[in-house]
């Protein structure tokens, strides 16, 4: 009797025989494959499918997975200076033990009165993020800070009817390719450059290139190289002189310091909310926000779900509810706004779990904090000699462009060395921006001590000497 | 003596329903509980050789660029954030409390803590999107090794996981039919796609977003997609059809290797939505069906939590013809090293920053990995068992049917109808799912437009006990009862929840009214 006994799965209750003979019996079939009757013979699977043996105990499982994630090298043992997108701040352990919660973290699309918790904790978010922003709608989150930019152009689109968005300044070529790819049906995007010197958008240019035809400017603060653009009220003031939308992209963290676009004329802002209380995780935490003022044109432009507040019938009762719902795929089908769908809401709920524990003095704090590090950062490198560090003269806020380029090395060789080191050199730019050289992007937020970036400076002084 | 509570607790032997009580914290938004001077957390701040090097760095900024007051954040004290939270969660009913059923279409099984767990290890948590392929090596693996047994799992050729959901997996597989016709020089002549109205809405609207106009077709008299009007609708113009299968509606469509050919013999092309995988993993393969793409959602048939909705995971599939539009990079594997492959001319681009939610792929790896094909065929086996045993018992209640091939099995869900009981009583669908908040239940009418009438769909995929079916089916059964001998208990319900019923709808649908964020509730209040 060497006959293989079946596996009754933990996950599975009602893979044990008995009971599942007992079912089988009160729906009337024999076996299971009675209930598979409508899908054809020619389309059945005659195999089993090739995959590795599974580990059925759990301990087993864990010493596979964890053998495998053993070979990362991870930004915990390592000094990161990367950034570029996903940025290493500090995630307070409140924010963990939330989006932890078995009651949040598998919840999914229920009512209003079975899951008031996550309607509440959306609104809130969207209102602490309002704040931040001194804008009046914020949306419950999309994917990223991609998606979020798309979906902006393609709102001032719609609210325009243009056709054309000018998008200004260094941008994420990784950005940029999905913004073209999402809006390349019937919006043309152009790219506005920027000043080599300074890196500041080029107002000329952008001057030359608006027109009636266009629908948005779009420009961020910080930029993708850690600009921060000093002609905020200009560019929109472009932007409203020729009829078209100031949609600007920002890092919420930055706004403890920076103005709120909302303060030089922005009509749409959006970003990526990552850094409120987000780990890492290969860019696993990336969300988008999208944010505009309370009037109805842009608000029914949004394709997102927008939660607001509402009496109940029991007097002094919050309730919440989805706020002009009839303009979603979800009610519409394709004649929505763009469709909607699960998105990324968990990291809403964490993201207003982070500005609560924050609040405006964390926000103020850790903004003034970063300048002063990244700063400090960009002096070290700067003493170091064939350095140029920063090499924009204007402001940057948490991130800034070194260039190698006289050293004789490549950032690429540079970073492989400081691997050695126990660090993560800055971002290479030279597949992304050629005509930059061999210039690296780095990156310093909050959690980096002088000591840390001290010896980051040291190593690449060894490195070069 | 001592006293049998537990007679107390059946009848006849079963169960009595669960007196269900939602937590009711009454809690205030979280403006309220500001406390001017508080802290909820503190930071490194800046030593001071560095202040006395960089000085007053914020004067870089010019003054038009600077934030004149501090956000008007609320101020409070860290237990208290902590204590709100937790509130609002327990106000939340996770899956993880509830048999969560009544989400059809949601696949709303049991996501695995084990999983969870090793997602927050920093050799997952920690490690940065742009670091060398050298030091994430392990991250490379399990995407590559996950990609192969999607590959195995639907029989397409490539994968991607850069897409953060369902919606934009089956968006990149609408732009990469359109780079196909594009590089075929027809995108202009096709136009055209077709979908079936019980596929996700999202099929439709991306397809559109995409630049596509979109036919949507309905199902013949007996619920099954219908090829007669799918031939009709075919044409030069066509660019593909998008559909979901099985359906909404359970219904798994026997004619879908004819509704591929017909739409190939157009020129079009064929995705699969495998929204509704779960029934038919090591079954059926969407390639076998020959079409040309597919896609799953991790965040239901492969196990990973919802998150209230997301970061779930896409993975979008196609075969070697179409594996170049691919958005970039791909995981590659030169034997011993893996990769990210970038250098792809035809690629559409970017989709998502960096490569999807990693941390999603490495739970739905770790759930295939505790499972092996036998397991993810029990896993289809049940799903099946489970919806077919839900299906008799629901019909065993006066006042449901299940629309459309009558007297057939389903997949993996069906959508019922109380058209019946909504008749004979006045007691709707929606009504019905208020009254199943008082028991602890999640419940769901349908996406629209109702095609059934008084709509519920139900998925109880694999990770239910009968007694857990059982109970739910109890819970509806007592509902239609009530609906006959105290409709009033229905119609004002919910009862037992956090919260009461919202009758009036103006708040939310009008312009002057609605509130989006607490600033604009302020603001509205003081101008009435």
């Amino acid at each position: 009797m060497n006959q293989k006994k079946s596996v009754v799965y933990p996950y599975i209750p009602n893979s044990e025989p008995a009971i599942k003979k007992q079912m089988l019996a009160e729906i009337g079939v024999s076996s299971i494959e009675a209930l598979y009757a409508d899908i054809p013979e020619a389309l059945r699977l005659k195999k089993a499918l090739d995959i590795p043996e599974p580990f059925l105990s759990e301990y087993e499982l864990v010493r596979h997975v964890e053998e495998i994630l053993a070979k990362n090298k991870t930004c915990k043992d390592h000094l990161n200076f990367r950034g570029a997108g996903c940025y290493q701040h500090f995630v307070p352990a409140v924010c963990d033990e939330i989006n932890g919660r078995s009651e949040f973290l598998t919840a999914y699309a229920g009512e209003p009165y079975d899951d008031h918790g996550r309607f509440q904790a959306l609104f809130e978010y969207s209102s602490m993020m309002g704040e931040l922003l001194e804008m009046d709608v914020v949306n419950v989150p999309t994917y990223d800070g991609f998606q979020a930019a798309g979906t902006s152009i393609r709102m001032a689109s719609r609210l325009t009817g243009r056709k054309e968005a000018l998008v200004c300044g260094p941008i994420s070529p990784d950005k940029l390719s999905m913004i073209n790819t999402y809006c390349s049906p019937d919006i043309s995007i152009l790219q506005i450059d920027f000043d080599p010197g300074t890196g500041q958008i080029d107002l000329d240019a952008l001057e030359k290139a608006i027109s009636k035809k266009t629908a948005a400017i779009y420009f961020e603060t910080p930029s993708y190289l850690g600009l921060v653009p000093i002609q905020g009220k200009e560019i929109s003031g472009l932007a409203h002189k020729n009829g078209a939308e100031c949609i600007v992209g920002v890092d919420p963290i930055s706004l403890g310091i920076l103005a709120a676009p909302s303060q030089y004329g922005a009509d749409i802002v959006c970003g990526d909310i990552q850094s409120l209380g987000m780990h890492l995780q290969y860019g696993g935490g990336q969300a988008g926000f999208i944010a505009t003022r309370d009037e109805e044109k842009y608000l029914i432009e949004y394709p997102s779900r927008l939660f607001g507040i509402t009496p109940t019938t029991v007097p002094g009762e919050y309730g919440f509810g989805d706020v002009a719902y009839e303009r979603t795929s979800f009610a519409i089908r394709e004649q929505g706004k763009e469709w909607v769908g699960t998105a990324s809401a968990l990291w809403g709920i964490t993201a207003g779990v982070y500005l609560a524990l924050m609040g405006p003095q964390g926000l103020t704090e850790v903004g003034q904090v970063v300048m002063e590090k990244s700063h400090y950062a960009a002096r070290q490198l700067a003493k170091i000699k064939g350095l140029e560090s920063p090499k924009f003269t204007g402001p940057f806020f948490r991130e800034f462009v070194v260039d190698f380029s006289q050293t004789g090395w490549t950032v690429s060789e540079i970073n492989s060395a400081l691997l050695e080191f126990g660090l993560f050199g800055g971002k290479d730019l030279s597949q992304e921006f050629p005509e930059l050289g061999e210039c690296a992007l780095y990156c310093v937020t909050e959690i980096l001590q002088q000591r840390d970036i001290d010896r980051m400076a040291a190593a690449v002084k060894e490195i070069l000497k | 003596m001592i006293e049998d509570i537990k007679k107390y607790r059946y009848t006849d032997g079963k169960p009595n329903l669960r007196r269900f009580h939602q937590a009711r914290w009454d809690e205030p938004v979280i403006f309220e509980l500001n406390q001017p001077g508080q802290r909820g957390v503190l930071l490194p701040a800046t030593e001071a050789e560095i202040k006395e090097e960089v000085g007053d760095v914020l004067a870089t900024i010019p003054e038009t660029m600077r934030r004149k007051q501090p956000p008007a954040l609320p101020e409070i004290a860290q237990a208290q954030v902590l204590r709100h939270y937790l509130r609002l969660s327990q106000e939340n009913l996770g899956a993880d409390l509830n048999v969560d059923i009544g989400q059809g279409t949601c696949t709303m099984k049991y996501n695995p803590k084990v999983n969870e767990q090793l997602s927050r290890l920093p050799g997952m948590a920690e490690i940065h999107p742009l670091q060398d392929e050298d030091t994430v090596q392990g991250i490379l693996e399990i995407m590559y090794r996950f990609e192969r047994m999607l590959k195995e799992i639907s029989g397409m050729d490539r994968f991607s996981f850069q897409s953060q959901a369902g919606s934009q997996s089956i968006y990149t597989c609408a732009a990469i039919m359109r780079a196909y016709h594009q590089a075929n020089g027809e995108a202009s002549q096709r136009d055209e796609v077709i979908t079936t109205i019980f596929s996700h809405p999202s099929n439709a609207a991306c397809a559109k977003v995409t630049g596509y106009k979109v036919i949507t077709l309905y199902p013949d008299e007996d619920g099954y997609p219908d090829l007669i009007a799918l031939k009709e609708a075919v044409s030069e113009r066509t660019a593909g059809l998008m559909i979901t299968n099985p359906e909404d509606t359970g219904i798994f469509n026997p004619k879908i290797t004819e509704f591929v050919k017909v739409v190939h013999d157009a020129g079009g092309l064929c995705f699969y939505d495998q929204a509704n995988a779960n029934g038919i993993l090591g079954i059926t393969r969407a390639r076998d069906a020959g079409f040309d793409m597919c896609h799953f959602n991790l965040h239901k048939t492969f196990a990973t939590p919802h998150g209230c909705g997301g970061p779930g995971g896409g993975a979008a599939g196609v075969s070697k013809e179409l594996a170049k539009f691919l958005p970039v990079p791909v995981v590659g594997c030169d034997g011993s090293r893996y990769f990210l492959d970038y250098d792809r001319p035809d690629s559409i681009g970017k989709i998502r920053s960096f490569y999807g939610v990693a941390p999603v792929v490495l739970k739905a790896y770790a759930w295939v990995m505790s499972l092996g094909a036998e397991g993810l065929k029990e896993v289809a086996q049940v799903a099946v068992l489970n919806n077919n045993y839900l299906l008799k018992k629901m019909l065993e209640i006066p006042g449901v049917s299940a629309p459309y091939a009558a007297g057939k099995h389903r997949i993996e869900q069906v959508r019922y109808s109380w058209q019946d009981l909504y008749e004979e009583t006045g007691i709707s669908s929606e009504d019905i799912g208020l009254r199943a908040a008082d028991f602890g239940l999640h419940y769901w009418t349908s996406h629209h437009p109702f095609v059934v009438p008084e709509p519920n769909t139900l998925e109880p995929t694999e990770s239910y006990t009968k007694a857990e079916i059982d109970e739910y089916v109890g819970v509806l059964r007592q509902i239609a009862q009530e609906a006959h001998t105290d409709p009033d208990l229905v119609r004002t319900a919910p009862h037992n929840s956090t919260v009461h019923r919202i009758d009036d709808h103006d708040p939310l649908d009008n312009p002057e009214k609605w509130a989006v964020t607490w600033r604009a509730y302020q603001r509205k209040l003081k101008q009435k």
